[in-house]
C-alpha cells in the first residue's frame, strides 16, 4: 500500500493548527504508516457481505424526547475558560475568515 | 477594502450567457431542545445560559439525537418529495473556528436522512418552475460571536471576539437543490419564489416559524454562467447567509451581472464566498477557497446511526398537512380570486388570518376585504406583521357579522376595529363603549332628514329638479348629524322619498 507522505502530513498537522519541525514530519509519517498499515489488515478479512462498521454495538433509533433539561449556569459554563468578557467565551482575533 | 465592482447590465448578461443556480437553505427547527442535549432553545436568554457539557463539547459528554428533530426533518423530506433513507449515520464536519466549541460540527455527509426531491415553486404570473432537491439533511447550528474593537461590530480589525454558545446545537436542516437550469432571465425570482415556498412549507408543517429576519432560515446563493449554447458550469461564487426573501432576488441578480462583467472581459471568475450587502444591494469577496475544503469527516462514533422504520415513514407521511401551493390553489378557486390577487394576500401574510377568520364564520369576501384593506393599513403604520395585531380573527368575524346584520355600516366597523386595535375590548364592547351603531331608529332617521333638508332649501329645490345627484350633500348632512351611525343607503332613500322624487 502507498506510504503517507511527508507532505500529506504537513498537510494534516495545518488542519489540526500542529506546528510541527521538518524532522517531526518524517518521524509521524513512518507512524501513521505502520498505523494505518495495521489497521488496513482489516480488509483482509472483511469481505464484501460485511458492511462498513462504525459502531461497535448493532443499535439504531437511540433518540430522547424533546424534553428540556438543566442546563449548566453561565458561571459553570464558563469555569474551564482561559478568558470570559460580558459573561460570553473571549478568544483571540478571528483572522482570515467570516 | 471598498473596491468598485464592474457589472454590465442585466439584458447584457443574459444576453450573453446562461444561469446555473444552487441554492443551499438551513432552516432552525422548532424543537424545545437542542438536537443532541436537552438544552432550551428558547431565544433571549442570558448568554450562554443554555449549555452543557455536550453542546459545549467538553470531554466525555455523550449525545443523544432529538426525536422531533429527526421527524421533522423525514417530514420536511416527504413534503419535499423526497426518498427517506432506511438507514444513515451522523457525520463529523471538522474544522476550526470558535464558533463550535468542539472543533467540529455534527452534521451528515453521504447520508443525507432524505435525497431526490423536488419543490414547485409558483413565479408571480402564475407560472409553474420544477426546483429538483438533491438532498435534506440534520445538522447543528453555530454559537453567536460578537466582535469587539473593529469598526461596528465587524471582524475586520476586531481585537477579539466573544462567544455565545445558546444558540450552538439548535437543530437545522439544511436543504439542497440540484443546479437550477433553464430559469434563464427568470432565475433571480425562482430563486426568490423558491425560498418562499420552502418557507411557506415549512411553517405549514409546524417545524420551524422560519423567520428569515430572526435567521431562522437563511439562504446561500451558489451562482455560475455558462454561455449559451455550452453544457459545461461555470465556476461558482457563493454568496453566504442572505436573509430576506428580496435579498435573495437581489443577490442573485447582482451575481448574475458581475460574472458577466468579469468573463466577457475574458477575465476568470474566482470560486469564492461572498458576502451580501443589504444597503447597497452588492455582494463583496469573503474567503478564497485556496484549496479544495477538508472537512476530514467521519462518520459520527457517538451517535447511532437513525433508521426511520417504513411503517413510521407512512404515518407521517399520511399526516402531512395540506400542502402550501395546493391549498392556494384550492382558496384561490373557491374565493373565484385572479393570480395576483392571491400573490397581494400572501405578500401581505394575509392567507393565514383570512382563513382563520372566514373559519370564525365571516363570508370569504368580507374578511378579505377587512384584512387587506383596514387591517393591512394598520398593520402597515405600526410597523407590525397582520398577526401581530391586537385583533384576533373571531374579532374581526365578528366585526362582519355585525355590518351583515346592519347593525354597523362600514365607517362604524372601521372605528370598531381601531378600538379592539387600541385595547378597548371586544368588539362588542368597543360599540357599547363607543356606543357605535347604526340609527336604524326611523323616527329619528326621518327627524334629522326632514332637519337637512329645512338646513339647504336650495340643495333640495335641485333635488325636487331631477337633480338627484344632489342628494349627496343632504346625505352628508344627516350622517354628519347622527355622527356617521346611519346607513347611508337608507338616508339617500328617505331623502329621495320626501322630495318626491323617485331614483332611476
Amino acid at each position: 500500500m502507498p506510504g503517507i507522505t511527508r507532505e500529506e502530513v504537513a498537510h494534516l498537522a495545518r488542519l489540526a493548527r500542529l506546528e510541527l519541525k521538518p524532522e517531526e514530519l518524517d518521524h509521524f509519517a513512518g507512524q501513521l504508516d505502520d498505523i494505518i498499515g495495521a489497521v488496513a489488515r482489516v480488509s483482509e478479512v472483511a469481505d464484501q457481505d460485511v458492511p462498513p462498521t462504525s459502531h461497535p454495538l448493532p443499535l439504531t433509533n437511540v433518540m430522547r424526547p424533546d424534553e428540556v433539561r438543566p442546563s449548566l449556569t453561565p458561571e459553570q459554563a464558563l469555569s474551564g475558560a482561559p478568558a470570559q468578557e460580558q459573561q460570553r467565551f473571549k478568544v483571540p482575533q478571528i483572522l482570515g475568515e467570516e | 477594502m471598498t473596491t468598485t465592482t464592474d457589472l454590465v447590465s442585466y439584458e447584457d448578461a443574459l444576453a450573453s450567457y446562461d444561469p446555473v443556480m444552487g441554492l443551499e437553505v438551513h432552516v432552525e427547527l422548532g424543537t424545545k431542545t437542542k438536537m443532541f442535549c436537552g438544552c432550551s432553545t428558547e431565544l433571549g436568554a442570558d448568554a450562554n445560559s443554555q449549555t452543557c457539557p455536550v453542546c459545549l463539547g467538553l470531554p466525555g459528554a455523550l449525545p443523544v439525537v432529538n426525536a422531533i428533530g429527526v421527524e421533522s426533518a423525514v417530514k420536511i423530506g416527504l413534503a419535499l418529495n423526497c426518498e427517506i433513507a432506511e438507514w444513515c449515520r451522523f457525520a463529523r464536519k471538522n474544522y476550526f473556528y470558535p464558533d463550535m466549541p468542539k472543533n467540529f460540527q455534527t452534521s451528515q455527509y453521504d447520508e443525507p436522512i432524505a435525497f431526490h426531491g423536488y419543490l414547485d415553486v409558483q413565479l408571480e404570473d402564475g407560472e409553474t418552475f420544477r426546483v429538483e432537491i438533491e438532498r435534506a439533511h440534520m445538522e447543528e447550528d453555530t454559537g453567536k460571536s460578537t466582535h469587539v474593537g473593529g469598526a461596528t461590530g465587524r471582524i475586520h480589525g476586531a481585537s477579539h471576539s466573544l462567544l455565545d454558545y445558546n444558540r450552538a446545537g439548535i437543530p437545522l436542516i439544511e436543504i439542497v437543490t440540484k443546479p437550477i437550469v433553464g430559469a434563464g432571465e427568470r432565475a433571480p425570482e425562482v430563486a426568490r419564489a423558491y425560498v418562499r415556498e420552502l418557507r411557506e412549507l415549512i411553517r405549514a408543517l409546524g417545524v420551524s416559524e422560519a423567520r428569515m429576519e430572526m435567521g431562522q432560515m437563511r439562504c446561500d446563493v451558489n451562482l455560475s454562467l455558462r454561455p449559451h449554447g455550452t453544457e459545461k458550469f461555470g465556476t461558482r461564487s457563493e454568496t453566504k447567509n442572505v436573509n430576506s426573501l428580496r435579498s435573495v432576488e437581489r443577490a442573485a441578480r447582482f451575481e448574475i451581472q458581475r460574472h458577466a462583467a468579469v468573463l466577457s472581459s475574458g477575465g476568470t471568475i474566482v470560486q469564492e464566498t461572498r458576502h451580501f450587502h443589504e444597503d447597497t444591494g452588492s455582494t463583496t469577496s469573503g474567503r478564497v477557497k485556496e484549496e479544495a475544503e477538508d472537512y476530514r469527516y467521519f462518520p459520527e462514533p457517538d451517535l447511532v446511526p437513525v433508521a426511520p422504520a417504513r411503517a413510521w415513514v407512512e404515518e407521517l407521511r399520511a399526516g402531512l398537512p395540506e400542502l402550501p401551493l395546493v391549498r392556494r390553489n384550492r382558496l384561490r378557486e373557491e374565493w373565484g380570486i385572479s393570480g395576483t390577487d392571491m400573490q397581494a394576500i400572501l405578500n401581505a401574510g394575509a392567507l393565514d388570518p383570512i382563513v382563520a377568520t372566514i373559519d370564525a364564520g365571516a363570508d370569504a369576501a368580507s374578511a378579505r376585504k377587512w384584512w387587506m384593506g383596514e387591517l393591512a393599513r394598520a398593520a402597515n403604520e405600526s410597523g407590525k406583521a397582520l398577526d401581530e395585531l391586537a385583533i384576533t380573527p373571531a374579532e374581526v368575524a365578528r366585526v362582519t357579522e355585525l355590518v351583515s346584520e346592519g347593525s354597523l355600516n362600514d365607517k362604524l366597523a372601521r372605528q370598531v376595529i381601531e378600538g379592539v386595535l387600541a385595547g378597548e375590548g371586544t368588539p362588542d364592547e368597543v360599540v357599547d363603549k363607543r356606543g357605535l351603531k347604526v340609527v336604524s331608529d326611523e323616527g329619528a332617521l326621518t327627524a334629522a332628514v326632514d332637519e337637512a333638508i329645512a338646513g339647504s332649501p336650495a340643495v333640495a329645490d335641485k333635488i325636487r329638479g331631477g337633480k338627484v345627484a344632489a342628494a349627496g350633500a343632504l346625505v352628508g348632512a344627516v350622517m354628519k348629524a347622527t355622527r356617521g351611525q346611519a346607513d347611508a343607503a337608507r338616508v339617500k332613500e328617505l331623502i329621495l322619498q320626501k322630495l318626491g322624487v323617485g331614483e332611476g
